[in-house]
């Protein structure tokens, strides 16, 4: 058993632990700082994989952002109200759906059997050529969604009152 | 270490994101397990792009980013829509807003 595997298992301990800690916990914020603990852990897989440029996007974007934007409309909608909501009628469908999904996922996996175990590093800079030469067109695009995402929101959460 | 175990660990990652989508009745919550459902993609294409050829793996990387863009992009919009929910219903739950269920 090499390093990297005792690293691995690690990092899967804290992700997958704090995934069911995300969908488990009854206290809203409890379960948006899980949520920073797992994707931390996946920031940790992404530089197992060799995948530098991607863990450093993972720890601005989601750590930076997108928890902090989460945990602002959690005080704005005061959602700790709301604890006793968490029962949900459906909740054992849910749980067969998502077993289900497991295990047809897991047989799909081992049955394709990857015996792959060489890993590659891509440098920033290959990265960088192939995202502004054959991906320049997705990235220009995805310029423009998320222009758009800004101005939607900025309509939608708009006050009403003031036209 | 091989390819198996990182797509073992984003199937089970994805089957917990269903869980949390189907079985939440916070529209917040619903939100947070729809991104474990997109870090267990993210988590599949860069091992791939890891495992794969090198010709090949700046195409799962590339792809990555842009799953991480529109997630940010959808997180602002499904924030922005929670809280003019709110606004209109002083309730963040999905099931105050089944007007346009069959």
């Amino acid at each position: 058993m090499n390093l990297s595997l005792v690293v691995f298992y690690l990092l899967s301990v804290v992700c997958l632990g704090g995934a069911v800690g995300v969908v488990m916990s009854r206290n809203v914020v409890h379960a948006a700082l899980l949520l920073l603990v797992s994707l931390m852990a996946v920031s940790g897989l992404y530089l197992l994989l060799l995948a530098e440029f991607l863990a450093l996007v993972q720890v601005l974007i989601y750590g930076g952002a997108i928890t902090i934007v989460v945990l602002f409309v959690i005080m704005l909608t005061r959602a700790q109200e709301f604890r006793s909501m968490s029962a949900n009628p459906q909740w054992r469908l849910a749980i067969v759906t998502a077993f289900g999904v497991f295990v047809l996922l897991a047989a799909a996996i081992i049955k394709g059997a990857p015996t792959e175990t060489v890993r590659q590093s891509l440098g920033f800079k290959e990265l960088g050529n192939s995202l502004f030469t054959d991906w320049a067109v997705p990235f220009e695009v995805a310029s423009l969604v998320l222009l758009v995402a800004l101005i939607g929101a900025i309509v939608i959460a708009r006050e009403r009152d003031v036209e | 270490m091989s390819l198996i175990h990182f797509q073992i660990l984003s199937a089970a990652l994805f089957s917990i994101g269903i869980y949390g989508v189907l079985a939440r009745r916070n529209a917040v919550l619903i939100l947070l397990a729809l991104e474990l459902m997109l870090n267990a993609v993210n988590i599949n294409l860069i091992a791939f792009a890891a495992y794969g050829e090198l010709a090949q793996a700046a195409t799962g990387q590339v792809i990555a980013i842009f799953v991480i863009t529109v997630a940010a992009a959808e997180v602002g919009l499904a924030m922005a829509i929670i809280l003019r929910l709110f606004r209109d219903r002083s309730s963040v739950d999905v099931y105050d807003v089944d007007v346009m269920k069959w």
